[in-house]
């Protein structure tokens, strides 16, 4: 059984008084332990995307099932309870933390919330959770802006494994890290999807990264799905002009892989 | 601590921090150095400063020490203006923030009653408090706090529309923490510093609103007041004006360096901002 299931999706902004479709008829499911990504020019609306799935938004059409159950139907206590299996990681890992927050704190925020730990033992999953992410235990008591961009991106799959959920949203998860970092989180990423069983639904416009982390791909076009598929066949043969597009925009990476 | 270095590099700043320490010391010593009742009789009626190096200050029309009523009265000025502005700034900030956070039927209603109560000049509201519920310390802080805090509501509120915004209280989403809980734990604090900004200006008000309730015999009766001995002073302004100009200068100081302590704070909070 599919994770999620996504169909028919539909979300309408007004801009300058006039209806647009940021999110038109998309349909999609993920499986246990599957990456799928979503590609698409800026303004394509893979964000929107995101914020639907995670009922930041709420949308104005379509079907949302995570594990068979209707996500849309949700509200209040139990759709609070239901977030712990459904996370996500932000494109900017400054942006996405309470600058007042310590290391300490982001992390005892999910396991106090869903009453994972009692509060003695915190601390201990708090430890055990950065080092599950490749960081030092030691690193807890320090404030959020005091660490490196590549850190605080660890902290945040930390944040979001906290729950054990069964499917993370990344959101250009890695698109404002340097490319050294880049490859390390990839690699955390692809190493807890092994262990963990997680899906990822991977937002991103980055095609090189998509390619080497993701088992299908949607090409999204103005809110519509301009094609899907496996990701390095698409890649590899992009049939829709915006996956053509796509694929002109990062010649080197391609080129690059052999 | 950085921005104490902000903060003394300016000269307002540094007068305005000397004023309120001088006056925090004259309220903390008080009674110490006048023990007993400020508004027993210490000596002749009337007697003018400087003459009597017992009472250096003088008399006023009942024979009272007028030093120690100076004394005593910043205790009351200060307690006021503390209390009030801090009463203000919690209540704003938690109305600021209910409003801004929840949207929709909460803020509108919200923010009409604190249209209400800002359409009503703040001092009439007070004097209208005060004259049915009665003077009292604990009364005059409240009808003060009545007229005080919807500025702080209103910077509070704007400020959280921003930050609500912002991908953290998104993340506190996803996590699955209660709307409240983000409201007051995540998205309050940041809301907070230009909040606080307005705590000078909401201080120094509140002294003066004090002090003018005082002046119509709507404070405290039980307690010296600056405004009570203007008052008092007012009545014998041509024989002996010192009454009500010793009190008077107190309160334009007080005020003043309240005003420029908090401007100063203000500053360097702003350099230290973007700096980081």
């Amino acid at each position: 059984m599919s994770v999620l299931t996504v169909s028919s999706l539909a979300k309408r902004y007004r801009r300058g008084g006039k209806p647009f479709a940021a999110v038109d008829d998309v349909s999609f499911e993920i499986n246990p332990a599957e990456t799928l990504a979503v590609a698409g020019p800026s303004g394509s609306g893979k964000s929107t995307i995101a914020k639907l799935v995670l009922r930041l938004i709420e949308p104005d059409a379509g079907r949302i099932d995570f594990e068979g159950q209707d996500l849309l139907a949700l509200s209040g206590a139990t759709l609070r309870a239901k977030r712990a299996k459904v996370q996500m990681v932000f494109q900017d890992p400054l942006a996405a933390f309470n600058p007042r927050a310590t290391v300490a704190r982001v992390l005892d925020d999910p396991l106090r919330t869903h009453n994972i730990a009692s509060r003695a033992d915190r601390p201990r999953r708090i430890a055990a959770l950065l080092e599950r992410v490749g960081l030092d235990a030691g690193l807890a008591a320090r404030a959020i802006h005091e660490i490196s961009g590549g850190q605080r991106q660890r902290v945040a799959i930390a944040r979001a494994i906290a729950t054990r959920p069964s499917l993370i949203v990344l959101d250009e998860a890695v698109s404002a890290l340097d490319v050294s970092v880049r490859g390390q989180i990839l690699e955390l990423l692809l190493d807890l999807q092994r262990q963990e069983r997680i899906a990822y639904l991977f937002i991103s416009h980055d095609l090189g990264v998509i390619r080497a982390v993701a088992h299908r791909v949607v090409i999204l076009d103005a809110g519509r799905i301009a094609e899907s598929g496996d990701a390095r066949d698409v890649i590899a043969k992009p049939q829709s002009a915006i996956g053509k597009a796509l694929v002109a925009a990062t010649p080197r990476l391609i080129r690059n892989r052999p | 601590m950085n921005w104490l270095r902000h903060f003394f590099r300016t000269p307002e700043a540094v007068a305005g921090a000397l004023i309120l320490a001088l006056l925090a010391a004259m309220a903390l010593a008080a009674p110490l150095l006048f023990p007993g009742d400020p508004q027993a009789i210490a000596g002749p009626a009337l007697l003018p400063p400087f003459q009597d190096w017992s009472l250096p200050l003088g008399t006023d029309r009942l024979g009272r020490d007028v030093l120690a009523e100076l004394f005593h009265g910043a205790r009351t000025s200060l307690a006021v203006g503390l209390a009030a502005a801090a009463a203000a700034l919690l209540i704003g900030a938690v109305v600021g923030t209910l409003a801004g956070f929840a949207g929709g039927l909460i803020d509108e209603a919200l923010m009409r009653i604190t249209d209400a109560f800002q359409t009503v000049p703040s001092f009439l509201l007070a004097l209208a408090f005060v004259s049915i519920v009665g003077p009292s310390l604990g009364v005059v802080v409240a009808a003060i706090t009545l007229g005080a805090w919807t500025g702080p509501a209103r910077v509070a509120r704007a400020e959280v529309l921003s930050i609500r915004e912002r991908d953290y209280v998104a993340g506190a989403r996803v996590i699955g923490m209660h709307p409240l809980e983000i409201a007051f734990r995540e998205v309050l604090p940041n809301a907070l510093p230009p909040v606080l900004a307005l705590s000078s200006v909401i201080v120094a008000a509140a002294i003066l609103t004090e002090a003018a309730l005082s002046f119509l015999g709507l404070g405290d009766p039980n307690r010296v007041t600056w405004g009570g001995m203007i008052s008092e002073g007012r009545t014998v302004l041509r024989t002996a004006p010192f009454l009500s100009i010793v009190p008077g200068v107190a309160l334009v100081l007080t005020v003043l360096g309240v005003y420029l302590a908090g401007e100063g704070v203000v500053e360097s909070t702003a350099v230290r901002r973007s700096l980081s």
